[in-house]
């Protein structure tokens, strides 16, 4: 491993084409269009999958679905965009993707627009309107992972501090808009890098403890409608018209889905309308019912697999600025995926995080395949190294 | 880039950590994915039983199908009772956006009154299911309707719904009979049987309603329907159809009682015509009436207060729990008591001086001509009303056997098989003294017994009861108002019927009934006036009560307290003596004497009931009535 340290041009440490080794090589197409076939496949395959469930779950309306179609097919071509560019960029463009991300936090606390309860938007009128939120989901960790890329590793506790400034301030920012779900979202994306770069596990022992001896803390600053999710999580039939109502019906959908199901478009509570957020939050109980457990697994298998080979791909990276990037990028997907299947089937607090890839919605798609792009991008521009 | 630290760092080590902590991630990953599919397993095979039930109640819900209310006819199957289509306006709140907007847009819509919006946001704020109606208004004019629809479009949540309600087209002489239905209140609600009268609003309140309610009510069906979450209702699964209340056959016959209705022309009173062989009540009519129709959805507040301080007291049914002293028309039941106590014969006569006097007491109890009628036997006591002879027969027979043989015609007790909230009346008898006032009979209290006076109540129902009983030469037939029940008849003989009347020698019915006849047709008859032209044999006994209180606490005006110290009319009469057909009591307050107010209106019953269409109608006999100068004293 090793020498391109020393290459004189630093910015062009991934040279788009490596130079030529001893051991001939052809590239694949896959290769020089830097995308990697098996985690597009897979994409590709939960895609459809979710295209499918979204149909019946948007109460049969095609129109949702070519909608959601629309909102993949861009979300690709903005994945292939990114592929094509090289990590080096990302590298370069860290501190100010982050210093806008925060620039626009500040600028929602701010004028920002008030939707459903929350300042959550960004509007430019008739321009565009969107969360500055989601963007940092991947500027942040990307802060974090080219910080770290300067230091020495395993990090000291000087880095850490630093860190956990670079992570406080959009977290804190993200959770008084509030948005306590895209908060945390963002601060485990930005820890995971910190956490596979090798932090102690006595600083992670410590840690812990903070964050445990915080929780009366976080439970006093929360709102009112925080804190009777968490109360209505741990009880749900406490208040079953209320509060309590999606959890009691999702997992009524889930549980009554048996082992095959009840078919597709059979599913009495995704159809009669009694699952709420059936097509964006709560669409894996739309699954759950009308596919059964088998369908569930079809699903969680194909989830792992994409996470399987998402980290493989981060292994792979050459350098430890792509490692940790990657790897934040993967397993923040599982976190999504986790955190959803175990809202929707009561085992977690109901938070607003979308299946990824499955629920309805465009933000969130892009957001994610863009992370999948950047994936592909570390992975594609590896320097060819001689066995 | 600011400055590099790459001289220290160790890409060797860095990979070799990563590598660790990306396999304890994986772990991890395995570890989570392992959890999740565990609580689906937990909870798609475990508890896969549970949550199906779960989902079933979620879609599936029952809905009840109220039967219909049955129809009532009377005896000729002319509708009584009948089951009408009207509008009411309900209320979705889920489906409301803005309530107070809506409301006070109905309001203007609707031209409500002050007392009913106040009705009205009590409804609409009731608690209900969200998806479910509330009622807030019923019975909608065909005006108020169209309103509503031209404004639909800014009235979301807000329906008219059409319901079949309870209509009455002849309410004002049938109210008191009938009865009405009304609104299940919460005190009902507690007794009632759920499942029978789910969804069901309405039960019967008073009268025939009241008392046939089981028959008349049905039982509730069921349906099985698949709603959304909203509780829209998408399909059908099945259901079972509510079986539909009987249909009632009344004995009532309506031109009868359209007929006393008439006759008692908006004065206090009561006629009551029975069919003796069969106990069928052919009319029973209580005046004033009023509108049940009123009843059904719920009076307003004014109309209400306006019945209940009418001094007329139009809501008081007095045929079945008007209390009145029978005065002399009880003089044949007296005539019959002697006989079966056998304290008298047809042919034991009196000499009356004009008065009554016990022995040992100065006290003369009078007849009501002064001078006396002379010699007097049991044909002529009824004739000519006197009371000496029955000043005589009473103490004869002793307070006692008075008690015991009026019993026996019913005075005193509940009398019809099927008359919700009718009143005993009051026999009185020594031990009802001594617990009611503490005091030993008098033999003086026996003589005004003995002519319908003192401490006796009758209710018009028992008069006409006891007359039909008498018509019947003792065989007692348990006045009814059912006919039929659905295609039912109802049995002749009944339950808890009296014992028979017995007389030692059955001509004796004859010679009572003679005395009878000769109160309208005889020369000295106190009704001779009422029974002129008659073209059959009729018997009847007039009376006239003495008002002595006032009942309840009124403010009366004076005009009004002179009339209200009058005497009450009363009649008695039963046709024809030889087959009896009809028997019937009128009791009209405040008319004066009975042989004068009351004969001639039992006169048109039974005319109009044996005669039918030959018989004059009310018009006539009231033209009758004031070209009638001369007038017949009578007690």
């Amino acid at each position: 491993m090793s020498s391109w340290q020393t290459l004189s041009r630093p910015l062009r440490r991934y040279p788009v084409r490596p130079p030529d080794s001893g051991i001939a090589r052809r590239k694949s197409i896959w290769e020089r269009i830097h995308l990697d076939p098996w985690l597009l496949g897979l994409l590709l395959l939960l895609m459809g999958g979710g295209l499918l469930v979204l149909y019946s779950a948007s109460g049969q309306r095609i129109d949702t679905v070519i909608a959601q179609a629309i909102r993949f097919g861009v979300a690709i071509v903005v994945m292939v965009v990114i592929a094509q560019l090289s990590p080096s960029t990302f590298l370069r463009w860290a501190p100010f993707a982050y210093g806008l991300g925060l620039a626009m936090l500040l600028a929602v606390e701010i004028a920002g627009d008030v939707g459903m309860g929350a300042k959550r938007w960004l509007e430019i009128p008739g321009v565009i309107r969107f969360q500055p939120s989601e963007m940092m989901k991947l500027a942040v960790p990307l802060m974090v992972a080219a910080y770290l890329n300067r230091c020495q590793l395993p990090p000291r506790f000087k880095h850490i501090f630093v860190c956990a400034v670079i992570i406080g301030l959009p977290v804190v920012l993200t959770a008084i808009q509030p948005d306590l779900g895209t908060s945390l979202l963002v601060a485990s994306a930005a820890v995971i890098v910190v956490l596979l770069a090798g932090l102690s596990w006595r600083l992670i022992g410590l840690i812990g403890a903070l964050i445990a001896a915080g929780l009366p803390v976080l439970w006093m600053n929360m709102h009112n409608y925080q804190r009777q999710r968490v109360l209505t999580f741990l009880d749900p039939d406490s208040d079953p018209l209320g509060a309590g109502w999606n959890i009691i019906q999702s997992t009524t959908a889930i549980g009554s889905g048996g082992l095959w199901g009840k078919g597709w478009l059979e599913g009495t509570q995704s159809q009669l309308e009694f699952l709420p957020e059936r097509h964006t939050d709560f669409i894996i109980a739309v699954l759950g019912e009308e596919f059964g457990l088998v369908g569930m697994l079809v699903l969680l298998s194909l989830y792992v697999m994409i996470v399987g080979r998402g980290l493989w791909l981060a292994t792979s990276a050459q350098d430890t600025f792509g490692r940790l990037f990657a790897g934040s990028i993967i397993l923040t997907f599982f976190i999504y995926v986790f955190v959803n299947v175990g809202m929707v089937s009561g085992i977690l607090p109901v938070v607003g995080v979308p299946l990824p890839l499955v629920s309805y919605g465009g933000t969130s798609s892009v957001t994610l395949l863009a992370g999948f792009g950047i994936l592909m991008s570390i992975h594609a521009h590896r320097r060819l190294l001689p066995r | 880039m600011p400055k590099r630290h790459d001289t220290l760092k160790n890409p060797e080590q860095e990979l070799r950590i990563f590598r660790v902590r990306a396999l304890l991630a994986v772990l991890v990953v395995v570890v989570l994915t392992g959890l999740l599919t565990g609580r689906l397993a937990y909870l798609q095979i475990v508890q896969h039983d549970l949550y199906s039930t779960r989902s079933e109640k979620n879609r599936v819900r029952v809905e009840p199908l109220p039967p219909n209310r049955g129809l009532i006819y009377d005896r000729n199957g002319v509708l009584l009772a009948e089951n009408r289509p009207t509008y009411n306006l309900t209320l979705v709140r889920e489906r409301v956006d803005d309530l107070d907007e809506t409301l006070a847009l109905l309001v203007e819509l609707l031209d409500l009154p002050e007392d009913d919006i106040e009705a009205f946001n009590v409804r609409s704020r009731q608690r209900q299911r969200p998806y479910q109606p509330a009622l807030l208004m019923s019975d909608l004019s065909e005006d108020q309707i169209a309103r509503l629809a031209v404004n639909r479009h800014r009235l979301p949540g807000v329906e008219v719904e059409a319901q079949l309600l309870r209509y009455y087209p002849d309410a004002e002489m049938m109210a008191h009979s009938l009865g009405y239905v009304g609104r299940i209140n919460a005190e009902e609600m507690q007794t009632l049987d759920a499942g029978r009268y789910a969804g069901t609003h309405f039960i019967g309140k008073t009268g025939i309603e009241r008392f046939y309610e089981t028959e008349l009510h049905g039982q509730a069906g069921l349906r099985k329907v698949e709603t959304n979450a909203r509780g829209r209702v998408l399909r059908e699964l099945g259901r079972t159809d509510p079986v539909p209340g009987a249909n009632l056959t009344l004995t009532l016959d309506k031109s009868m009682q359209m007929l006393a209705y008439e006759l008692l022309d908006d004065r206090r009173g009561s006629i009551v015509a029975i069919v003796p062989g069969t106990g069928e009540i052919l009319a029973m009519v209580s005046t004033p009436g009023f509108d049940s129709n009123q009843f059904v959805t719920g009076i307003d507040v004014a109309s209400y207060r306006g019945l209940q301080e009418n001094i007329d007291l139009p809501l008081f049914n007095r045929a079945i729990r008007g209390h009145y002293p029978p005065g002399s028309t009880i003089k044949p039941f007296l005539a019959l008591a002697g006989l079966v106590e056998g304290v008298v014969t047809p042919d034991s006569t009196i000499n009356d001086p004009g008065f009554y006097q016990l022995p040992n007491d100065s006290r003369r109890y009078r007849n009501w001509l002064r001078w006396g009628h002379g010699r007097v036997d049991m044909e002529r006591s009824l004739a000519v009303s006197n009371n000496t002879y029955y000043y005589t027969l009473a103490h004869d027979l002793g307070i006692d056997n008075l008690h015991e043989q009026m019993t026996n015609f019913g005075f005193g007790q509940r009398v019809a098989h099927d008359v919700q909230g009718e009143s005993t009346g009051l026999m009185p008898s020594r031990d009802w003294k001594r617990a009611r006032f503490n005091q030993p009979w008098y033999p003086g209290e026996t003589l005004s017994v003995g002519i319908g006076q003192g401490y006796w109540q009758v209710t018009p129902l028992q008069l006409a009861s006891a007359t039909a009983t008498l018509a019947n030469r003792g065989h007692w037939v348990k006045p009814r108002l059912a006919l039929a029940i659905g295609d039912e008849p109802l049995a002749l003989d009944l339950p808890e019927t009296l014992p028979d009347i017995q007389l030692d020698n059955d001509n004796w019915w004859d010679r009572v009934f003679s005395g009878m006849e000769k109160v309208l047709s005889g020369r000295e008859g106190t009704a001779r006036r009422t029974g002129v032209g008659l073209e059959y044999r009729m018997g009847g006994k007039s009376g006239t009560a003495q008002v002595f209180s006032l009942g309840q606490d009124q403010r009366y005006n004076a005009a009004e307290l002179e009339e209200r110290l009058r005497d009450h009319a009363l009649f008695m009469a039963f046709a024809p003596i030889d087959d009896p057909q009809i028997a019937v009591s009128v009791i009209v307050e405040n008319a004066g004497g009975g042989s004068t107010h009351a004969a001639h209106l039992a006169r048109a019953m039974t005319d109009a009931w044996i005669l039918r269409d030959d018989a004059p109608d009310a018009e006539e006999v009231k033209e009758a009535l004031v070209d009638d100068t001369a007038r017949v004293e009578g007690n």
